[in-house]
């Protein structure tokens, strides 16, 4: 199995597989504890299916580089999702409910009317559940992925300490002289930044188990914010790295079988807490 | 000068005006308690002070070089706070955060102002813990700590004994007196009217009528009457 693993790796595109693979996992799982905390799990799912919507629209302009037009739909609409947080009229989750569900039906409507595609239902399939391009990636796919993964572990890093004051107590942040809505906006646009990489990964049906699962599993097990944020992470990159070798050895579908080595991650993290 | 002078102060909640006309002015040292029936505009009072909300008329001035920094507040505890992963020394060191602007990690500076305040509260010991696991208790004078870090000046607190024993809500409310006795002024809002008429210098009674004053002046006045003669009966009226 091994031989077999070693001969897959001379290919390149089994390298950049890894490399994203593990990025991308590796950023998503550091956001994850601030968006389950602040009781946005489903914020993955949500910007992801508009993600989706992106995308239809850039099919129907036929541009090569769709990242131009999903990029800032992505990320003005989580600008829009986490900025009301708990003042809003329309609360968190169905405001996520509202946007993703709208995005969903408008994509499909609009990729179905337009399209030129000779197999929809194909394309469509493997935007919601991961394709195979995690394993077509491109060169300057890997390099722009890595550009904007390291940017984001880097900001994450300096931003770590506000984050969690805004996290822990927003109200409390802001009545001490914490600019609080500046952190929420930069949050958010990570998180965009963040879904629209992973979406390459697992597809949009299944990014909220990249964000939700590895900060899950650490908050059973750690009990102070930094173990949680590092062992997700850790979490996640084993995941991650595990599920891209296995889909590659046993030629299941990659994004899925991550999600099932998280959620058995996490289900063996719940064991442990019981004791 | 006064710390804080409130100027004809109005405030609405949900389009509905809960307050009108309000003036009071608390100075350095004081101990002023905001008493008043359920959904009479405590806290949105104190979150007007503090800059969460704005008001609908009227202003509020802050003198004695008082600085937005230098406030410190103990909100009611939050549904995400419940289950929050994070030790004790995390979130007390967290109200550090606004005298350190933009930088982005805690000095030696910061850690010795959490640790003498997490001494003063008396929670050094259990610094590792998980803020989950603590008790109702705990959990305040972990919160109690996290405000201190963030003042030296003025602290804003929110019913800071709802839900706590009765041992406990006395340690706690010793505490801020003891606080209070240190130079630090204190606001806090109350269900409790024994309780505010026995510690604080000021009672500010919001509702259908407004009363502001001394404790003295407020024993002596229609309100401070009416729950003498009824023991609260004016809250439960």
């Amino acid at each position: 199995m091994l031989d077999k693993l070693a001969m897959y790796m001379q290919y390149p595109f089994v390298r950049y597989a890894l490399i994203v693979g593990v990025l991308i996992a590796l950023c998503s799982s550091l956001l994850g504890v601030t968006l389950v905390l602040k009781r946005f799990s489903f914020i993955g799912d949500g910007l992801s299916h508009v993600a989706f919507g992106g995308i239809a629209i850039a099919s129907v302009f036929d541009l090569t580089n769709n990242m131009i037009i999903v990029l800032p739909i992505t990320v003005i609409s989580a600008i829009l999702l986490l900025r009301t947080g708990q003042n809003a009229k329309l609360k968190g989750d169905a405001a996520i409910a509202v946007i993703s569900v709208s995005a969903l039906a408008f994509g499909y409507l609009i990729m179905n009317i337009f399209s030129t595609s000779s197999n929809l239902s194909g394309d469509i399939c493997s935007t919601l559940f991961g394709s195979t391009s995690i394993l077509t990636l491109t060169k300057s796919e890997v390099w722009l992925c890595t550009v904007l993964s390291v940017a984001v572990v880097v900001l994450f890093i300096f931003l770590y300490n506000k984050i969690f004051a805004v996290t822990f107590d927003e109200n409390f942040a802001k009545a001490t002289g914490t600019n609080a809505d500046t952190y929420n906006l930069l949050i958010a646009i990570i998180i965009a930044v963040i879904i629209v990489l992973a979406m390459n990964l697992v597809g949009s049906l299944l990014i909220s188990a990249l964000v939700i699962f590895p900060a899950l599993s650490a908050m059973r097990v750690f009990k102070s914010f930094k173990m949680v944020t590092i062992f997700s992470a850790v979490f996640s990159v084993v995941c991650a790295f595990t599920g891209i070798v296995i889909s590659i050895l046993a030629g299941t579908p990659v994004g899925s079988t991550i999600v099932a080595a998280m959620a058995i991650v996490f289900v063996i993290c719940s064991l442990l807490e019981k004791e | 000068m006064a710390l804080i002078t409130v100027k004809n102060l109005s405030l609405a909640y949900d389009q509905l005006t809960v307050i009108e006309d309000l003036n009071f002015s608390v100075s350095s040292g004081d101990y002023l308690c905001i008493v008043g029936e359920n959904g009479s505009g405590k806290t949105t009072l104190m979150k007007t002070l503090l800059g969460l909300r704005k008001p609908s008329s009227g202003s509020i001035g802050f003198g004695d070089g008082l600085k937005k920094n230098e406030i410190g507040y103990l909100p009611q505890q939050t549904v995400v706070q419940k289950d929050f992963p994070a030790s004790v020394r995390e979130i007390v060191l967290s109200g550090c955060q606004g005298r350190m602007g933009m930088s982005p990690f805690y000095k030696a500076e910061e850690k010795a102002l959490a640790e003498e305040n997490m001494k003063r509260l008396d929670i050094l010991d259990i610094q590792n813990r998980c803020y989950r696991d603590l008790s109702g208790g705990q959990q305040q004078r972990v919160l109690l700590a996290r405000a201190l870090c963030a003042t030296q000046k003025l602290l804003l607190l929110d019913e800071p004994v709802s839900g706590l024993d009765p041992r406990v809500t006395s340690e706690m409310y010793n505490l801020i007196a003891d606080l209070n006795r240190e130079g630090i002024t204190v606001i806090m809002i109350s269900h409790d009217i024994t309780m505010a008429v026995k510690y604080a210098s000021h009672i500010l009674h919001i509702g259908s009528h407004i009363f502001f004053g001394t404790r003295d002046a407020y024993l002596k006045s229609e309100s401070g009457k009416a729950f003498a003669a009824g023991e609260g009966g004016l809250i439960n009226a």
